[in-house]
C-alpha cells in the first residue's frame, strides 16, 4: 500500500554542509532500498529550536517528501532513530490532507463562475450559534 | 457568552482585554473600531474563511504562530474568532509543530 509522506528531521546544528549532504544521501539510499521513492528533498537550513533538544539550541532541518509503504517508513525511522547527527524527527502522512485540498479546490472552481450572492450568505451566519461558547 | 448576541449593549467590561498572552489577531474583523469601541463588539470572523486559506500546514510557523499566545499556548477560538473546523485543523498543526520543535509547548 503506496502513501504519501513527508519526513522531517533535525540535524545537529555543528555537523558539516558536506556531511549533512552525506548523511542525506545515505539515508535516500536506506529510503529506497527499502521501497520508498523519494519525491523531493529539501534542505530547509538552520533554525532555531523552539526549545532545547539534546542540548542543543538550534538545528539544521531536513524534509522528505516520499512515497513509500509502512514497511519502508518503519525502516527509515529506525535508521533515523540509530544515527547519531539527527535529534529529532517526525513523520506525517499527506495523502489523505492532499485529497481533501484537491477537493475543496475542485469545489472552489466551479463555484468561481458564479461568485455573486455567496460572499453575503457566508458572512450573515456568524453571530447566532455562538451561545453556549 | 450571552453577549454574543446582543452587540449593540455590550459593555467595556465585558471584553477580555486586560489578557497580557492575547495575540495579535492581524486583520481580523471587518469594520470595528471606528464605531466606537464602547457600543460595537467587533465582529470576529474566521481568518482562514476569509482569505481562503485552506491548508494549515504544520511548516508554516509564521501562519500558527498568530493563533499561539506568548507563553506558547494556543488561543481559544472565541479569542480569534476562528470557526470550528479551522480552528480544529490549526489545533493539530500546532501539535505537530510543536513535536518538531518549530513551536514552543511551554515558552519561559
Amino acid at each position: 500500500m503506496e502513501r504519501a509522506y513527508e519526513v522531517m528531521f533535525i540535524v545537529r546544528p555543528d555537523l558539516l554542509e558536506e556531511d549533512v549532504d552525506k548523511l542525506i544521501a545515505t539515508l535516500q539510499g536506506h529510503a529506497t532500498n527499502a521501497g520508498a521513492t523519494l519525491k523531493n528533498v529539501e534542505k530547509m537550513g538552520k533554525r532555531r529550536l523552539a526549545y532545547d533538544v539534546k542540548k542543543f539550541s538550534d538545528g539544521q532541518y531536513v524534509l522528505f517528501t516520499l512515497n513509500a509503504n509502512g514497511a519502508a517508513i518503519h525502516e527509515l525511522e529506525r535508521r533515523l532513530r540509530v544515527s547519531e547527527p539527527v535529534i529529532k524527527f517526525i513523520t506525517v502522512r499527506t495523502d489523505e490532507e492532499q485529497q481533501r485540498l484537491d477537493k475543496i479546490r475542485k469545489i472552489r472552481a466551479s463555484r468561481v463562475k458564479r461568485p455573486p450572492a455567496e460572499a453575503a450568505v457566508a458572512t450573515e451566519g456568524e453571530s447566532a450559534p455562538a451561545v453556549g461558547a | 457568552m450571552a453577549d454574543e448576541q446582543n452587540q449593540e449593549v455590550s459593555t467595556p467590561a465585558a471584553r477580555p482585554q486586560g489578557r497580557p498572552d492575547r495575540p495579535d489577531r492581524g486583520p481580523g474583523g471587518p469594520g470595528g473600531r471606528d464605531g466606537g469601541r464602547k457600543f460595537f463588539r467587533r465582529k470576529k470572523v474566521c481568518k482562514f474563511c476569509v482569505e481562503k486559506i485552506d491548508d494549515i500546514n504544520y511548516k508554516d510557523v509564521r501562519l500558527l504562530q498568530q493563533f499561539v499566545a506568548e507563553r506558547g499556548k494556543i488561543v481559544p477560538r472565541r479569542l480569534t474568532g476562528v470557526c470550528t473546523p479551522h480552528q480544529r485543523q490549526l489545533t493539530g498543526a500546532i501539535k505537530r509543530a510543536r513535536n518538531i520543535a518549530l513551536l514552543p509547548f511551554a515558552a519561559r
